[in-house]
């Protein structure tokens, strides 16, 4: 579904963020990247999503070069990403910032059934649709930024360190729905410092250090490797 | 649908209707004589300013520095069309708000592309090198400025104009393209991952606004006998800007109130312009402290639904 091929990021003249990465998706996996900060995490999906722009090598999403597209386009060809610090608008509702998920698209019907879905994965979403979205919790913003996600229907949905700042039994309600999304249809790639999460629900997994991928095996496989339990499972 | 829309509009309808027929009337009656005609005029201009920038500035969050660049061209362009080619005046309104509306392109493409407060720097250059132009322009009457002596402004085409440039910016607003503009000032990153495509609406936002800004200048230019590069500075921006910030960034009716109070003051304080900046900066100070966001914050005033239907009458579902 997604295949990135020899990217190479670069920051300013200086700082090379990815080197000759490549990865792939498959159509109906969790696929996630782990990895110390500082990795590459957030450059690979800001390049996949088209907020970064490679020097070279190429993101193909369901057989479309989409490496230089603008990021709104990339949107349109079904691939979105609930960006790293969730980034809602925080003066707006709640309810407001779920339609602007759903801004390209004009099926009211189906809108509004995505929506009621959206209410059902977070109920606590449901409770507070007319209250500014800046004044939710942490972990409310998440599922908001999530949810709003949701609302442009994606087929490939990326997700940036969603456990963020959350209590790790908000984390794990977290997964579940992201668990939950992926049983439903969606393709994901998931970005995580909570390796062991990561792993717990992915299929398989990438491991990247200083902008490399260092090792890729299913996730299963993944979470036995002595480096990676070492460096990223805490032993 | 339709019913319920009505209602909720005809408030503003009798509202908009009724101050204009109070002011045309106690004019022809010669309770406001022609110093306060002007003035009021002065109030309409600046509320088509204020208004314009906060579609730009408090609306779509990209901060312009030089509005009254806009209003320069749109009364430089207004002065030469009726002086030298004898532009009747509607022709002269639009063309005068076409030309600002160019030039905002021009200036907007390559600077709202990128992320970052380019356009602030790239405004307020704009500002500066348009006051060097018209200096040194003699076609245009240089330093001393540009004489127009058909006063085609008054009381009616301001409040038209006033009018119109609420209707188009509310009514821009309230459509998808308001709320992608809302987004981007919001977030810009996160509305792009919305599938917003950012540039266009920000340079689109900006163009409305420079063109309601040049509409601003021809009237302006029309109403005073004579444009000069000084009218046009940076101080005037500033002053535009001052009504956007205390009114409120993103409420329109804010920026009718601030204008109106600006002006106001403005007027009062005629014989003391540096009082008057202190007074202005007393104000910001007063305002950021107690109301960071603005007399009105993001909100905006909003006028009782007049029922049309008798309630007694109504039918209540079916048994
Ligand atoms: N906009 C930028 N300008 C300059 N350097 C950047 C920029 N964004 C990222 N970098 C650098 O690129 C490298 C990779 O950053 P990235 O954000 O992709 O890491 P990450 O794996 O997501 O880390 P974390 O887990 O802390 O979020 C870092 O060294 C970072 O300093
Ligand atoms: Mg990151």
């Amino acid at each position: 579904m997604l295949s990135v091929q020899g990217i190479n990021v670069f920051y300013g003249k200086g700082i090379h963020a990815l080197k000759d990465l490549s990865l792939e998706v498959g159509q109906g996996e969790i696929v996630t990247l782990i990895g110390a900060n500082g990795a590459g995490k957030s450059s690979t999906l800001n390049t996949i999503s088209g907020l970064v722009r490679p020097r070279s090598g190429s993101v193909v999403f369901r057989d479309m070069d989409i490496t230089k597209l603008p990021a709104h386009k990339i949107v349109e060809a079904g691939l979105c990403q609930v960006p790293e610090g969730r980034r809602i608008f925080a003066n707006l509702t709640v309810q407001t910032n779920l339609e602007l998920g759903a801004y390209l698209r004009k099926d009211k019907a189906a809108i509004a059934r995505d929506m009621q879905r959206v209410y059902e994965l977070f109920p606590r979403l449901a409770e507070r649709k007319q209250q500014p979205a800046g004044t939710l919790s942490g972990g409310e913003q998440q599922m908001l930024a999530i949810g709003r996600a949701l609302m442009s229907q994606p087929q490939l949905l990326m997700l940036d360190e969603p456990s963020m700042g959350l209590a790790p039994l908000l984390v794990k309600e977290i997964f579940r729905i992201v668990q939950e999304i992926n049983r439903a249809g969606t393709t994901i790639l998931l970005v995580e410092q909570n390796a062991r999460m990561a792993l717990s629900i992915a299929h398989r997994g990438y491991v990247l250090e200083t902008g490399r991928v260092v090792m890729t095996d299913s996730a299963s496989v993944l979470a036995e490797v002595d480096e990676v339990r070492k460096a990223y499972l805490g032993g | 649908m339709r019913q319920e829309l009505i209602e909720r509009r005809l408030p503003w309808l009798i509202l908009t209707v009724g101050v204009y027929l109070v002011i045309s009337v106690t004019s022809a009656l010669g309770i406001l004589n022609d110093y306060h005609m002007i003035n009021i005029i002065t109030i309409g201009i600046s509320i088509i300013l204020g208004v314009s920038l906060n579609l730009i500035n408090g609306f779509t969050g990209q901060f312009s520095l030089g509005h009254a660049g806009f209003m320069a061209v749109g009364a430089y362009t207004g002065a030469i069309l009726t002086m030298k080619f004898g532009f009747p005046f509607p022709a002269t309104l639009l063309c005068g708000g076409l030309a600002a509306a160019v030039v905002g392109l021009v200036i907007g493409l390559p600077t709202l592309r990128l992320r970052g407060d380019y356009l602030a720097i790239a405004t307020l250059g704009f500002g500066e090198i348009l006051r060097v132009l018209f200096i040194n322009w003699s076609y245009v009457g240089g330093a001393g400025g540009m004489v127009v002596t058909q006063r085609y402004t008054n009381f009616h085409w301001v409040y038209a104009m006033t009018v119109l440039t609420i209707i188009v910016i509310r009514n821009w607003l309230q459509s998808a393209h308001g709320r992608a503009c809302v987004a981007i000032r919001e977030d810009e990153i996160a509305a792009s991952s919305m599938g917003i495509n950012t540039t266009l609406y920000k340079v689109a936002a900006f163009i409305l606004g420079s063109f309601f800004a040049g509409v601003a200048g021809v009237l302006y230019a029309h109403a005073y006998y004579i444009v000069t590069p000084a009218s046009f500075g940076f101080l005037k921006s500033v002053e535009i800007l001052i009504i956007v910030v205390l009114g409120g960034m993103g409420s329109i009716s804010g920026s009718v109130l601030a204008a109106i109070a600006i002006t106001l003051v403005s007027v009062i304080f005629t014989p003391w312009p540096y009082l008057r900046m202190i007074l202005y900066s007393l104000a910001l100070i007063i305002v950021m402290v107690y109301r960071p966001g603005g007399l009105m914050g993001v909100k905006e005033i909003q006028l009782p639904a007049l029922s049309l239907k008798k309630k007694e009458g109504q039918q209540v579902g079916t048994p």
